[in-house]
């Protein structure tokens, strides 16, 4: 094996095998878990990222230190990634909308201008009776 | 409020946390998985930042040299870290258990350090106290699920339990003027600090399957600046940057 250049990998001493694999034994072979991190009591979690952990109670260990870092962060959920259900990337067309259904997008209402009069109307009203 | 002996106090705290700071740093880029490397790096920066807070109020409350002085250029003897964590990590296992050992400590002293009559010194407490909750919580889940995971992992942590906890004992070696802090409210004896830790750990250990040994007999000395070979190796590499270029500004 190359002599690492870095001193913490080389006082590891770590001999080459001859060996080209061994099996993957228990233990050494970790599910991954969905990190969902909570910014603030109220808010929803949200989805922030994979940690490869043994158990569920490991992957919060982990979860802590990989998403709630550099971040605020009051509280955080794992899921295992085999629990989450999800569709198909090819269905994702069932997502489109027709252009006749803009109605049901919140851009799709006209009704900044009624909002705006009404605001104006109010303060108006104000600043009559003061 | 004695100085000499609030002084003597913040000095061991402060030197335990940069010592075995440096010790859980070493596992940057070579832990056992990603995950775990990335959690001990971030507990190591902790760690160093407690070590860096605690330096400063030395600085500022009792003239000591700046905390750049005070890490990195002192006489071996004149640091007053525990031994248990200056050791030469010999494992993981080891790794694992002195982490236990140290943070259970470290989260009553600053859980009881927050009524401390040194006003910057509780405040210090209040503010670091959660992130060490979190190091406990990352102790007690390995050396739960490691002390009764395999035959191999079980008996790899008795091991290394039997041989950091003497060391681990020298944690609460008494200092010099204990009768001063207890009078003047700043701190407990470290007796008494022993006996709450023991009560802490013994549940955790007996859950793991692990046994803490009936008669050990405290490994004493650093507090008073007696250390083991190990510390000097430890120096040498942790201020060999600075003593490449002395007197530089960081």
């Amino acid at each position: 094996m190359e002599k690492s250049l870095d001193p913490r990998i080389a006082r590891l001493d770590i001999q080459r095998s001859d060996e080209h694999s061994t099996p993957i034994g228990k233990h050494e072979y970790w599910e991954t878990y969905e990190v969902f991190v909570q910014s603030r009591r109220g808010k929803q979690h949200i989805h922030a990222g994979t940690v490869h952990a043994p158990d569920a109670e490991m992957a919060l260990v982990f979860a802590k230190e990989q998403f709630g870092r550099r971040q605020h962060c009051v509280n955080m959920w794992v899921v295992a990634t085999t629990d989450i259900f999800a569709f198909q990337y090819a269905d994702s067309d069932m997502f489109d909308t027709v252009p006749e259904k803009l109605h049901r997008e919140p851009g799709g209402y006209k009704v900044r201008d009624k909002i705006e009069a009404y605001r104006k109307k109010i303060s108006q009203e104000k600043a009559d009776k003061s | 409020m004695n100085k000499e002996a609030v002084k003597e106090l913040m000095l061991k705290m402060a030197d335990d946390a940069l010592i075995y700071g440096h010790r859980l740093s070493e596992w940057t880029g070579i832990g056992p998985i990603l995950e775990e490397d990335i959690a001990f790096s971030s507990i190591s920066q902790d760690k160093v930042g407690h070590a860096w807070q605690l330096y400063q109020l030395l600085e500022r409350d009792f003239g000591m040299p700046d905390p750049d002085r005070l890490g990195f250029e002192r006489k071996e003897s004149e640091y007053k870290c525990s031994q248990l964590n200056e050791l030469y990590t010999r494992n993981y296992a080891f790794a694992l258990l002195r982490h236990f050992f140290m943070d259970h400590a470290e989260f009553i002293r600053y859980s009881l350090l927050r009524a401390s009559s040194y006003e910057a010194l509780a405040q210090l407490a209040k503010k670091v106290r959660g992130e060490i909750k979190y190091h406990v919580l990352h102790a007690d889940t390995w050396v739960k699920k490691l002390g009764a995971a395999t035959e191999e992992s079980h008996s790899r942590m008795q091991a290394a339990l039997n041989e950091a906890f003497p060391y681990a004992l020298g944690l609460f070696e008494p200092g010099p003027f204990e009768q001063e802090l207890i009078d003047s409210g700043v701190f407990i004896a470290e007796e008494e600090l022993q006996a709450e830790w023991l009560d802490e750990i013994r549940p955790i250990i007996e859950e793991s399957g692990l046994q803490l040994p009936s008669n050990a007999e405290a490994i004493t000395g650093g507090r008073s600046g007696n250390h083991s070979n190990d510390l000097a190796a430890l120096l040498e590499e942790m201020s060999e940057v600075i003593r490449s270029d002395p007197g530089t500004s960081w």
